[in-house]
């Protein structure tokens, strides 16, 4: 609470982007003392990770300095006060922290922690859960990310010049030629990370993980290399209409399961029809749509930081002409 | 005893922390924090319902009996990788406001506009 705290009074916003990864490394730690760690695992990787880095490369663009506003912020504050304490006087009908007896425990929960090992199978309750009973609410969710994604690419794609680059080019070539320690470190961690991607992607029935958390490891691993090497470098390795088509390719993939399990006379996303036992049926469903959801996710947040970064060197250069 | 409901006083209090950066900052990057410390504050709400006395994470394993409820922690999962996507996109509109107007601070920009009339 007292990271957010500084978080108000801070002027400089690198300061600001920095604190909010503390308090989202902080709010994961909640997570795991309150059972979550699924949710703690995709927040640390998602908070901690990855919004961190777009918020910086963000500020780079639009300024370090937040300029004193000359709203009134007596109003401001009267009008959070209000609606703070009408909050609280809300909670004191709330069930208390812990109780077993709250409303939220009751209706589906004990059905999906006492069946889902006969009908699914799946020891991650929450694995079973996203993927199976609420396909299809993650089926939108994916849909989302793959939408934003495609906002970001339409917002900030600009027409890339291989002229532009050479400036660029060399310019980052001095300042990485400085990193050598880092450089070499990060080289010999990046096949680990993405092994470890590839872990937590297809441990997810097992243990806390599945394609969300996996795909934001796995773009971690790039968005690093991307950062130490330079954006020609990664680009030579990441080819961007690939990465486009892979994301759409996720979404495709989850959807169509849906659609093979209707056209084998069942619900959408019911996956037992994909294999002659039931349980090895859900089995395959889950495998094959967290694949779907991990490829997603991955390529969007590869996309989302390769138009800012280029964004990025398209204003500067932009800059570097008009001077 | 009312002190068993301290989870949902930290989530508000943080929860007006964000609310108060969104309306009184100026800076469209600072309202952006806001509205992640505003987000995290409603995933701590729905993971603190979770959460019951003396149960465990919920993957299934022998011999534990009583588990926390998962309902709530694949909501806020996807909600989190959802949340980033839009951060995003709030980001991106963010730097194309400060090329079109070479600002971020919302005073300036309504200034501009207001020039332009």
């Amino acid at each position: 609470m007292g990271v957010a705290i500084a978080i108000v009074r801070m002027k400089d916003l690198l300061a600001v982007v920095m604190l909010l990864g503390i308090y989202s490394l902080l709010s994961a730690s909640f997570f795991v003392a309150m059972d979550a760690v699924d949710v703690a695992f995709t927040e640390a990787a998602v908070g901690a990770g990855i919004s961190t880095l777009l918020m910086l490369v963000a500020i780079t663009m639009t300024g370090r300095t937040e300029h004193p506003t000359r709203h009134k912020p007596l109003l401001a504050l009267a009008v959070v006060i209000v609606t703070g304490s009408l909050l609280i006087y809300g909670t004191l009908d709330m069930p208390y922290f812990g109780s077993a007896e709250a409303p939220i425990h009751q209706h589906v929960a004990p059905r999906y922690i006492n069946d889902s090992m006969q009908e699914i199978g799946v020891p991650n309750i929450v694995t079973s859960v996203l993927a199976s009973y609420r396909a299809f609410d993650t089926f939108g969710e994916v849909v989302v990310i793959f939408t934003a994604g495609m906002g970001v690419l339409a917002l900030l794609s600009v027409v890339r010049r291989p002229r532009d680059n050479e400036k660029i080019d060399s310019y980052n070539k001095s300042m990485h030629e400085q990193h050598l320690i880092l450089r070499i470190v990060t080289k010999m961690m990046i096949p680990f990370i993405l092994l470890f991607a590839f872990y937590v992607q297809f441990h997810g029935d097992f243990g806390p993980g599945g394609g969300f958390q996996a795909g934001v490891i796995f773009a971690s691993a790039i968005l690093l290399y991307a950062m130490l090497f330079g954006m020609n470098t990664a680009r030579r390795v990441i080819n961007q209409s690939l990465i486009q088509l892979l994301a759409a390719t996720g979404v495709l993939l989850y959807g169509s399961i849906g659609v093979v399990s209707l056209l084998n006379g069942k619900e959408f996303f019911d996956y037992s029809v994909l294999s002659a036992d039931p349980v090895a049926g859900q089995h395959l469903g889950i495998l094959l749509i967290e694949l779907g959801v991990g490829i997603t996710v991955a390529s969007v947040m590869v996309i989302i930081f390769f138009n800012f970064a280029d964004r990025r060197d398209y204003s500067a250069s932009k800059e570097n002409k008009d001077l | 005893m009312i002190i068993g409901l301290y989870n949902y006083w930290v989530v508000v209090v943080l929860m007006m922390i964000g609310f108060y950066i969104v309306i009184a900052h100026g800076n469209l990057i600072k309202k952006i924090v806001g509205l992640s410390i505003f987000q995290t504050s409603v995933f701590i709400f729905y993971i603190s319902m979770a959460k019951v006395d003396g149960g465990t994470a919920p993957i299934l394993a022998e011999g534990i009996e009583q588990y926390s409820n998962p309902l709530p922690h694949v909501l806020i999962l996807t909600a989190i990788v959802v949340g980033i996507a839009t951060t995003a996109l709030g980001l991106a509109l963010a730097v194309r406001i400060k090329e079109a107007y070479g600002s971020i601070e919302e005073e300036e920009i309504q200034n501009k506009d207001n020039l332009d009339c």
